[in-house]
C-alpha cells in the first residue's frame, strides 16, 4: 500500500436508507474511521446502529451515498458494481451471524464456493488446508446439516479466508453459538487471521467478545448519526 | 466449483420439483421424437412400398383406393376388372410395352388371433419378375415360391408367419370377404414358402395361387358375364397358363375358364420411363373402365395432402406440451427463488457478480431442460422400439427404434433456447437481489 498506513480509510462516509414513505432515513455519517494491515478491530453498538451497514459498505455490498472509502490504491467507492463485487472477491472475506453456509454444498465445497468467483485458480489443495486448520480435517465431506453451529462457523471461516484476503469483515461471528463455544471462535478467528496475516474487523454487541481486542471502537463514537433506531 | 456444477448443486436441492419438471420436458421431447421418427418411417415405407412397377391397373374409382388396397393391402378393393383385359398385358395388345404384369385377386381375408391379414391370389412372377423396392429381390426364409400347377400352395409374409408361428407344411384357411368371419373359411392351402423380410406391406399378406383361388366358392364368374368394354385381347390359352392342375392330394384340376375370371389389380412393370408413359396414356383414355395409376404419384400426393399437415398438426400439438414443460421449468425456478435468495445473497457476498448469478439460474434452467430432453429422446426411440411389433402387425411398418430423422438434430438447440427463455425471469429475479436484505434475513 503505497503513502497510507491503512489498509482500508473511511471518510466523510454517508449512507441513508429511503423508507417507503419517501422519508430518508440516515444510517452511517463517518468522518473518519480506518484499519491498518494486520489490525483486529471490533466495532461495538448497540443494535440497530448501523453496524451491519458499515461492513456491507466496506465491502461494497451496499453503495454509500457519499465520501470515500479507500482501499490502498483503490477507491472503492468509485469502482461500479461489478468492479466492487470483483474487487471483493479477491481482497475481503466475509463471515456472517448465521454462517450462511449453503445448504446443497459439503464443507469444502462450501469453502470451495468463495474460490468460484476470482480468476485464481481453483485450489482445492488451499480449501482442504483451511478446513484442516479450523479443526475440520475430518469434515471435508459433510453437509451443514450434519454439522454442529461451531463446526458450521469454522467453515464459514475457513471459507471466508480461502482467497487469501486483506481484510476480513465479521458480523456478530459469535451471536448464535452457545457461549460455551463463543470463546473458541473467537480463539479461532483472531489465530487463524493472524496466521494468514489478515486484517480482522469485527463486529459484535457482546463485552465479553470486545474486552479481548486491543483496537475497539464504539460506533456511536465515529458515526454522527444520533438516534438512529 | 463451477457456475456449472452449482447449477446442478441447486437442481438437486430440490429433487422432486427437479424430476417432475425433468418428466414433463422428456414426456414432451419424447412425444415429439415418436412423432418425427414415425413420420419419417411411415413415409419412407410408403415411398418405398410403391416402388418395383410402374403403374398399377384397376377399375374405376378412386385413386387413393386402388394404390391403398393393391400396395399396402388397406382398405376396400375397387370392382374388378375382366380377366381377358388383364391378358391384354400378357400376350395382347399392350403386351410390347411390358416386362412384367402381376395379377392380384383381392377380397379373401387370413386370420391370425386378433390380426387380419389380406389373402391374395397372384401369380408367382410376383416374387419372380418384380423386386420389391425396386432394387430387391424377393428371397425366402424358408421354403421356396409357389409353382402354377399346384393350384393350392401359397407364400406367406414374414410378419404374417411370425405372428401366426407358421411354417413352411402348414396349411392355411383364407376366408371369403374382408370380415374375416371364421365361418366362410376356404378349403386348405399348404404353406411352400416364408418370404424373407421385406420391411414393406407385402411382409404381412398371405399369397396364394391365383389358379386355387378361383376355384373356390364365390370366385367365379358365370359363363359369358364379363363386361363388353373389356374385350378379350386373345382366344389363345395364355402362354405359361397351365392347362391342368393339381390340388396338394395330387388330383388333377381343370383351370377356371378365362371368362369366368377376374382380377381386382395389375401391378405393370414396363420395359422402360416411354413404354411406361405411353401405356398409362392409352390405357387412361381407352374408356374402358379401367385406370392406370402410377402408385408414387399417389404416394406423394397422399403424403403432402394427408400425412404432411397431420405430422404438422401433431408436431404443433407436441411442441405445445414442450412449450409447458418449458413453462414448467419457469415455474419451478421462480417458485424457488424466495427460498434461494438468501444462497445468491451469499454467493453475493463472497464476490458473485449480479450477472454470474444469472448465469447460474440460466444454467439450471438449462439443465433440467436438456437432461429432460436427453431422457424424452431415449424414451422416444424405446416408445418407437416398444411400439414396433403391433405397429408392423397392424399396418406393416416395420419401426426401427434406432431410426433419426434429420429434424432431431434441432431438438436440443430449440431446448436450449426454449430453457434460457424460461428461466430469464427468475433469473433476472437472481439478478435483482437485493444483498443486504436477504443477508439480514434467516433461512
Amino acid at each position: 500500500m503505497p503513502d497510507s498506513p491503512y489498509l482500508v480509510e473511511l471518510k466523510n462516509v454517508q449512507k441513508n436508507y429511503r423508507q417507503p414513505n419517501g422519508e430518508v432515513l440516515p444510517i452511517l455519517d463517518i468522518e473518519h474511521f480506518a484499519v491498518r494491515p494486520g489490525d483486529q478491530v471490533v466495532i461495538r453498538g448497540r443494535s440497530g446502529c448501523g453496524k451491519t451497514t458499515l461492513l456491507h459498505s466496506i465491502a461494497g455490498l451496499t453503495p454509500i451515498d457519499s465520501g470515500e472509502i479507500i482501499f490502498g490504491p483503490v477507491k472503492l467507492h468509485k469502482l461500479a458494481e461489478a468492479g466492487r463485487d470483483k474487487f471483493r472477491a479477491n481482497n475481503i472475506g466475509y463471515v456472517f451471524q448465521t454462517f450462511n453456509l449453503l445448504p446443497a454444498f459439503t464443507a469444502l465445497e462450501n469453502v470451495m464456493l468463495g474460490m468460484t468467483f476470482t480468476k485464481r485458480a481453483k485450489d482445492r489443495d488451499r480449501a482442504a488446508a483451511l478446513l484442516q486448520e479450523v479443526g475440520l480435517g475430518h469434515r471435508l465431506n459433510h453437509k451443514p446439516s450434519h454439522m454442529s453451529v461451531g463446526e458450521q462457523q469454522r467453515t464459514a471461516v475457513a471459507r471466508a479466508l480461502v482467497n487469501k484476503p486483506v481484510l476480513l469483515l465479521a458480523d456478530e461471528p459469535t451471536a448464535n453459538i452457545d457461549p460455551g463455544h463463543q470463546q473458541q471462535v473467537v480463539d479461532m478467528l483472531r489465530e487463524v487471521c493472524h496466521h494468514e496475516n489478515v486484517a480482522m474487523l469485527m463486529v459484535t454487541h457482546s463485552p465479553e467478545v470486545s474486552n479481548q481486542f486491543e483496537h475497539v471502537v464504539a460506533l456511536e463514537e465515529v458515526n454522527r448519526v444520533v438516534g438512529v433506531a | 466449483m463451477s457456475y456449472l456444477s452449482i447449477a446442478w448443486r441447486n437442481m438437486c436441492e430440490r429433487p422432486l420439483a427437479s424430476f417432475l419438471t425433468g418428466l414433463s420436458m422428456a414426456l414432451g421431447v419424447a412425444a415429439v421424437i415418436v412423432v418425427l421418427v414415425i413420420h419419417r418411417v411411415a413415409v419412407e415405407q410408403f415411398e418405398q412400398d410403391a416402388q418395383g412397377y410402374h403403374f398399377i391397373v384397376g377399375g374405376t374409382g378412386g385413386r387413393t383406393e386402388l394404390v391403398m388396397s393393391t400396395v399396402y393391402h388397406l382398405g376396400k378393393p375397387l370392382y374388378p376388372i375382366s380377366y381377358n383385359y388383364y391378358r391384354k398385358f400378357v400376350d395382347g395388345e399392350y403386351a410390347k410395352y411390358v416386362d412384367a404384369v402381376v395379377p392380384y385377386c383381392l377380397g379373401d381375408t387370413f386370420v391370425v388371433g386378433d390380426y387380419k391379414y389380406r389373402a391374395i391370389g397372384t401369380t408367382p412372377d410376383l416374387f419372380e419378375k418384380l423386386r420389391y423396392d425396386g432394387e430387391h429381390p424377393y428371397e425366402f426364409d424358408e421354403g421356396r415360391n409357389f409353382k402354377r400347377e399346384n393350384f393350392y400352395e401359397a407364400v406367406i409374409g414374414s410378419a404374417v408367419a411370425r405372428q401366426g408361428n407358421i411354417k413352411v407344411g402348414d396349411v392355411v384357411n383364407p376366408t371369403h370377404g374382408l370380415s374375416g368371419d371364421p365361418d366362410a373359411a376356404h378349403r386348405d392351402f399348404v404353406v411352400v414358402g416364408i418370404l424373407a423380410p421385406t420391411n414393406t406391406a407385402n411382409d404381412r399378406a398371405l399369397y396364394v395361387n391365383m389358379e386355387g383361388f378361383y376355384l373356390l366358392p364365390g370366385h367365379s364368374l358365370s359363363a359369358k358375364s364379363e363386361r363388353s368394354d373389356q374385350t378379350a385381347a386373345s382366344n389363345t390359352p395364355e402362354p405359361g397358363a397351365p392347362t391342368v392342375g393339381f390340388d396338394n392330394d395330387g388330383a388333377t384340376l381343370e383351370p377356371l375358364p378365362d371368362d369366368q375370371r377376374e382380377v381386382t389389380s395389375i401391378l405393370v412393370k414396363a420395359k422402360g420411363p416411354t413404354e411406361a408413359m405411353q401405356l398409362n396414356l392409352s390405357i387412361n383414355k381407352s374408356g374402358s373402365g379401367t385406370q392406370a395409376v402410377p402408385p408414387s404419384e399417389v404416394v406423394a400426393q397422399m403424403l403432402e395432402n394427408i400425412v404432411g399437415p397431420v405430422r404438422t398438426v401433431l408436431l404443433v400439438l407436441t411442441a405445445l406440451i414442450v412449450l409447458v414443460a418449458a413453462i414448467g421449468i419457469l415455474v419451478s425456478i421462480y417458485n424457488s427463488m424466495s427460498d434461494r435468495a438468501h444462497d445468491i445473497a451469499v454467493m453475493r457476498a463472497l464476490g458473485a457478480s449480479r450477472a454470474a448469478v444469472q448465469s447460474i439460474v440460466l444454467l439450471e434452467a438449462v439443465l433440467l431442460a436438456v437432461l429432460g430432453g436427453l431422457a424424452g429422446w431415449v424414451l422416444g426411440h424405446l416408445m418407437v422400439g416398444l411400439a414396433s411389433p403391433y405397429v408392423e402387425a397392424k399396418t406393416g411398418v416395420a419401426l426401427d427404434m434406432l431410426a433419426m430423422d434429420p429434424k432431431e438434430l434441432i431438438v436440443l438447440p430449440s431446448l436450449v433456447l426454449l430453457a434460457v427463455l424460461a428461466g430469464i425471469l427468475p433469473a433476472i429475479t437472481a439478478y435483482r437481489t437485493d444483498v443486504a436484505k436477504a443477508l439480514s434475513g434467516t433461512r
